[in-house]
């Protein structure tokens, strides 16, 4: 059914990827059309940041391949993928922790539109994220959780993606923080952009995905809308304890 | 203390401080390095020796001053430096080697090769760029005629110090206000967050290996009107450069900086009143001190701690 999908922004067909000789994904397939919110969830170790990775460049496919816009991305350079217009929010906010808040900005925005339109785009996080306005020249190691993940993710922003993931957004954030999140997420989706996200906060993720996958040691073991994937019965048992 | 005890710590002071403004250049170029590539360059003073030895050449047959010649040794050891990593210690890095670090073991086998070209050109002779300025100094009381104390400061070593202070305040800007720059601290902080943000990574471990090569290159050039050059000289330098990167904490550019004057104040301390010959000593003490009271480096007394990333 993908392959007839109108707008298919994200195409991963067959994807097998190892960790040395260890197999850790095995046959993925699964896209996301533009504009939707697609989640890939499941539980510590099946692999979910393992496919993010794969999709950015960091770690290669042993086959199957990834397309972007049509366009074959497997292949192509890690740091060459942002130009292309794909985000990745990593895990465990990965900032540059010894620059300031607007320094980490800066560097989402290095290449091309992004950097020309690098101050209007920061007014725009900022009003995202009107905290990190104030602490703009604060030294992004000395935020707290919550402030270093909206760093992350304005970071993310700042390079004008089409598509932007998230891995573990709300990994170590008070509930708060984690509603914050997650509306600006449905907030970025507002805007047009075409998100990914992966999360072990299984409620909060599939109520505002419009699809999600659901990984189990590697393999995509069900797929649905988030609303389905709510009510099925192997979800609530495995991941929301009901 | 009397008048003249006060003059010469004074004195003392002063020029530990013009030595210690250049031990800084030297140990910035390896801390950047140490902070892009994780590895310690032990070919660090080596390649200070090469931009001393250009110009020297520069300077006796071209008649070129030693301070001008920077302008044609950095680019030269810049070019130097990336050719070096990019033909020789990139391919080492891929490798997955018995050696752990083997890399840091090339760079010793690249010094050695420098220092013997140096010997085969250039003699194991002690040579010097006798420039006409290098006794004249500024006088305390030519200023000030009342002054109690008389100091003293070297037209060389103050010229030197002030070049030392103006690249470092250049690389400063290039660091902080430049995309590049900004680049090449994303590198050292997380390699694989700069690689998302669309950083060519392996550029910028070039680049860094060439800018660390051109800074201590001129620092060489800093070095030569007011110091002697044979072809060995190059390990010392790296020793010092090795001490300043372990006091200022790996990868710290302030903290080099701050290490660097430390160690030249204390070397010049050491000289004048222990004797010229205990001045390697103290820079161990400085170092096995370090390792001991400060092992995260200086830096890390002046910052809030820090859990987790």
């Amino acid at each position: 059914m993908p392959d007839v999908m109108p707008n298919i922004m994200l195409d991963i067909q067959h994807l097998n990827v190892f960790y040395g000789d260890v197999q850790v994904i095995w046959d993925v397939s699964f896209s996301v059309a533009k504009g939707e919110v697609v989640a890939l969830i499941g539980a510590n170790g099946a692999g979910k940041s393992t496919i993010l990775k794969t999709i950015s460049g960091i770690i290669r496919p042993a086959g199957g391949e990834i397309f972007f816009d049509s366009q074959p991305i497997h292949t192509r350079k890690a740091y060459s993928m942002v130009e292309a217009g794909l985000a990745h929010v990593p895990e465990a906010r990965r900032l540059f922790v010894e620059m300031t808040v607007e320094e980490n900005l800066d560097m989402g925005s290095l290449k091309g539109a992004a950097r020309a339109g690098r101050s209007n785009t920061k007014e725009m996080v900022f009003d995202l994220f009107p905290r990190l306005k104030e602490r703009r020249k604060q030294i992004a190691g000395t935020l707290s959780g919550g402030e270093q993940q909206m760093v992350a993710i304005g970071r993310g922003l700042m390079s004008l993606p089409s598509l932007i993931m998230f891995d573990e957004p709300s990994l170590g954030l008070a509930p708060i923080l984690v509603r914050e999140i997650f509306n600006v997420i449905k907030k970025i989706r507002g805007e047009g952009v075409t998100v990914m996200i992966v999360e072990q906060n299984v409620k909060q993720t599939l109520a505002v995905a419009d699809r999600a996958y659901v990984l189990e040691t590697g393999k995509i073991v069900l797929e649905g809308t988030g609303e389905a994937l709510l009510d099925d019965e192997h979800v609530r048992k495995a991941y929301l304890g009901v | 203390m009397t008048a003249p005890q006060v003059e010469v710590l004074l004195q003392t002071i002063l020029s530990g401080l013009l030595l210690g403004g250049l031990y800084a250049l030297i140990g910035i170029g390896m801390t950047l390095i140490m902070g892009v590539m994780k590895i310690i360059n032990l070919a660090h003073g080596e390649l200070m020796m090469v931009g001393m030895y250009i110009a020297y050449v520069l300077f006796s047959v071209f008649h070129i001053d030693p301070y001008l010649s920077i302008f044609i040794a950095a680019p030269a050891l810049f070019l130097l430096g990336i050719l070096l990593q990019k033909y020789l210690i990139n391919p080492v890095l891929k490798v997955d080697a018995i050696i752990p670090e083997n890399q840091v073991i090339l760079t010793v086998g690249i010094g050695m090769v420098l220092s013997n070209i140096a010997t085969i050109i250039f003699s194991s002779d002690y040579k010097t760029t006798p420039v006409d300025y290098a006794t004249k100094a500024w006088y305390l009381s030519d200023i000030w005629k009342a002054s109690p104390i008389e100091l003293s400061l070297s037209l060389p070593w103050s010229v030197s110090f002030s070049f030392a202070l103006m690249i470092t305040g250049a690389l400063w800007f290039f660091l902080t206000k430049t995309d590049m720059g900004k680049s090449i601290r994303a590198t050292a902080q997380d390699k694989d967050a700069a690689l998302l943000m669309g950083v060519n990574v392996e550029r910028m471990r070039v680049v860094t290996f060439g800018l660390g090569s051109a800074l201590v290159g001129s620092a060489g050039c800093l070095f030569i009107p007011i110091y002697y050059l044979y072809p060995d000289l190059g390990g010392q330098f790296t020793l010092t450069a090795f001490v300043i990167t372990i006091l200022g904490g790996l990868g710290s550019t302030v903290g080099a900086i701050v290490g660097g004057l430390i160690l030249g104040v204390f070397e010049s301390l050491t000289s004048t009143y222990a004797g010229m010959g205990w001045a390697p000593v103290g820079r161990f003490v400085i170092f096995l001190a370090a390792l001991i009271f400060v092992p995260q480096g200086i830096m890390s007394l002046f910052t809030r701690k820090r859990f987790g990333k």
